[in-house]
């Protein structure tokens, strides 16, 4: 195929040849998912006149920040090779122990917040720790800690508080503290912002930075590629893997004390069901189900896809009975624009 | 070197948190010291033991279940009967649970109807080996041809009408009514109801296993719906979401609620909520294991071949401090 450009120039190697702007551009994971997303903002500005609003757009980010915060975690374990189905009720399970903690020996609530990160961390290190000695698909594995967590989110709940939701903490001390860090709002220009928006960027910046900055960034491409030949030059494989996991376990935690100062109680049946959406997240932002080709502005830029879409509808006051429909059709599209992008860039 | 310095980490932690935990105590909520009270005291039937098999399509962590479930163990210890609880909100395990009921030859069976036609042969087995079966909650029409001899249960298109009758009655006109679980012929019929008695009402569908993406939504709503006056919650929880959006969108319309807890009587109470309509659950539970005991005792069948309505009651701010006492306790 590179025959001809060989020996015409054999001095120079196409791999580090210099790319024209666009095909740079055009080679990034997230571009399909750009392209998805600025066509679906005109498409529902067009048809809901109030979605462009300061106040809606606001919502819209509020809806695309509580999946996205999850979502920044879940890229980086895609990148590195590796899914996590325990993510949708391993963040209720953060929010039950810290508020069912507290409330049983009626602590200071921080304390509860501090023990549900360690919790949170120590989920993901199992998660990670129990796939690199097993060497099991992460399928397996986190399907098995997600029925465990589900499980261990019910019994534990009625076992302590005596009922399947947790009961209020709203009274108790470091309420109010962690809810301004948690789940407050923040005005900007008269309209209210919740606080998990500005998080969530927060996250994805570090996120990036770390993927494209650092040397955790590039043993996260190298283990999700190829883990043998990644082990094979030096890569610690095993950590990297183990802390992607604890970096869901993270994402998990600051989305579960959401929940928890939000609305102050949990319900332990919650959660279920929303891995899927951290996934599909991810997916239509460009990231590989097979691992090594991704980013963390991508997953971003698929949460904010997924905020657009559901709030959207109401919006625009369709029947929702198509939601789930359209969202399936969307990760379809992406993941076929990403293909066909992605082969047309390498060609170029 | 990874797993050394998890270890170090973790103890850390174990010496960190319950020196923090020391001086940390919350001086206000919390669990309340043990008050030693055990609900339900008192003397129990003389009558033999007997086993009930409670089958519910309950979803696992549902706090209405809950209380359901709280009134049968109150029947039981009182009837001297051996309850088991069993639940799964999928049609067709529901029907293997009462299989496997039927098999360990229990007394008696209450059972829920969400899906009648899924129980129906199963429910043949029951009623051929003898047993008496009571329904509960859900599928009042199909009850007695089903062969429950009664049925405890709150009509959900009449509690639905009681909503909208008294909606029509303060004035309101396009209320908003969220359900929570797309498809769910229980919650259809409650908008249902309303929208009979007051025919400007909307339905809006939620997600209701995440609470982050109900305030969204539900707030989405209210910044497009300009003329809607009143928003109504169809479960205790999911109305003290749609409160936090409704301030999150600016929007002073009024919040009105289907079900209860001590949280919703509070905001009854304050003024916040305007009335939640009651189906009493706590009813459905004892009064289906107090049947079958009844029917055992004496041969008895209550209700005369009708349903027995445990509701709707409506609580409003006239009632609402009575029953969060009650709500508190987790009997409400």
């Amino acid at each position: 195929m590179t025959s001809t450009a060989t020996i015409k120039a054999p001095v120079s190697d196409e791999r580090v040849a210099i790319k024209s702007t666009l095909a740079k551009l055009l080679g990034r994971p997230e571009i399909g998912a750009l392209v998805g997303a600025v066509a679906l903002f005109i498409f529902f500005s067009a048809v809901a006149p109030v979605f462009l609003q300061p106040g809606s757009i606001a919502t819209v980010l509020y809806g695309a920040s509580t999946i996205g915060i999850m979502a920044v975690g879940v890229s980086l374990l895609m990148i590195g090779g590796e899914f996590d189905l325990s993510t949708g009720v391993a963040v209720i399970s953060s929010a039950l122990t810290a508020s069912l903690f507290s409330w049983y020996f009626s602590m200071n609530i921080w304390v509860g917040v501090l023990l549900a990160l360690a919790v949170s961390l120590g989920i993901g290190f199992i998660n990670g720790w129990i796939l690199v000695k097993t060497k099991l698909p992460s399928f397996i594995v986190t399907l098995a800690t997600f029925l465990m967590l589900t499980g261990l989110n019910l019994g534990l709940t009625r076992a302590i508080g005596g009922s399947v939701s947790t009961p209020s903490i709203s009274t108790m001390d470091g309420f109010e503290s962690a809810h301004a860090i948690f789940a407050s709002s923040v005005n900007i220009a008269g309209v209210d912002v919740k606080i998990t928006v500005f998080i969530w960027i927060a996250m994805v910046a570090v996120a990036s930075w770390l993927l494209l900055r650092t040397k955790v960034g590039n043993w996260i491409f190298a283990s999700g590629g190829d883990a043998n030949a990644a082990r094979a030059v030096g890569v610690p494989v095993v950590r990297t893997k183990i802390g992607l996991f604890m970096g869901v376990g993270f994402c998990a935690w600051v989305a579960g004390m959401h929940n928890l100062f939000a609305f102050s109680t949990v319900q332990s049946g919650e959660g279920i069901g929303n891995e899927f959406l951290y996934i599909i997240a991810a997916v239509i932002g460009g990231c590989l189900l097979t691992g090594g080709y991704g980013s963390a502005i991508g997953g971003a830029i698929g949460a904010f896809i997924f905020g657009m879409a559901n709030k959207g509808i109401v919006y625009a006051d369709w029947n929702p009975d198509w939601f789930k429909f359209f969202l399936g059709l969307m990760l379809l599209l992406a993941t076929i624009v990403n293909l066909v992008v992605k082969r047309r860039a390498e060609q170029k | 070197m990874s797993q050394k310095l998890s270890w170090r980490k973790l103890a850390a932690t174990s010496v960190l948190v319950p020196a923090l935990a020391l001086s940390a105590c919350s001086s206000t909520g919390g669990r309340a010291p043990e008050a030693g009270s055990e609900g339900g005291g008192g003397e129990v039937a003389s009558t033999e033991r007997m086993k009930v098999a409670l089958i519910t399509h309950a979803p696992a962590g549902d706090t209405f279940w809950d209380i359901v479930r709280k009134g049968a163990e109150e029947a039981a210890a009182k009837d001297n009967i051996e309850l088991q609880y069993l639940n799964d909100e999928d049609g067709g395990r529901q029907a293997q649970l009462l299989e496997q009921a039927v098999d360990q030859g229990v007394d008696g069976i209450a059972i829920t109807l969400a899906k009648p036609d899924a129980m129906a042969s199963a429910l043949k087995e029951a009623t051929d080996a003898g047993i008496p079966i009571v329904s509960l909650n859900a599928g009042e029409d199909q009850s007695a041809e089903l062969g429950a001899f009664t049925h405890f249960g709150s009509n959900e298109k009449l509690a639905g009408e009681t909503v909208g009758e008294r909606l029509k009655e303060e004035g309101y006109e396009n209320p908003i009514c969220v359900i929570q679980a797309q498809g769910h012929v229980g919650l259809e019929n409650r908008c249902a109801g309303v929208k009979s008695q007051v025919p400007g009402t909307e339905i809006l569908y939620v997600q209701g296993t995440d609470m982050t993406q109900v305030q969204s939504t539900v707030t989405a709503k209210l910044q497009s719906a300009a003329d809607a006056d009143v928003i109504i919650g169809l479960g205790a929880p999911i109305t003290m979401t749609i409160l936090q959006s409704a301030a999150t969108a600016n929007n002073d319309i009024k919040v009105a609620s289907f079900d209860l807890n001590a949280e919703l009587a509070q905001k009854i109470v304050d003024g916040e909520v305007i009335f939640t309509v009651d189906q009493q659950p706590w009813l459905q539970g004892y009064g289906a294991v107090d049947a079958l005991w009844q029917n055992k005792r004496g041969g008895f069948e209550i209700g005369g071949g009708q349903p027995v309505l445990t509701g709707p009651t409506v609580i409003d701010s006239t009632n609402a401090e009575e029953v969060l006492a009650f709500a508190e306790e987790g009997l409400r």
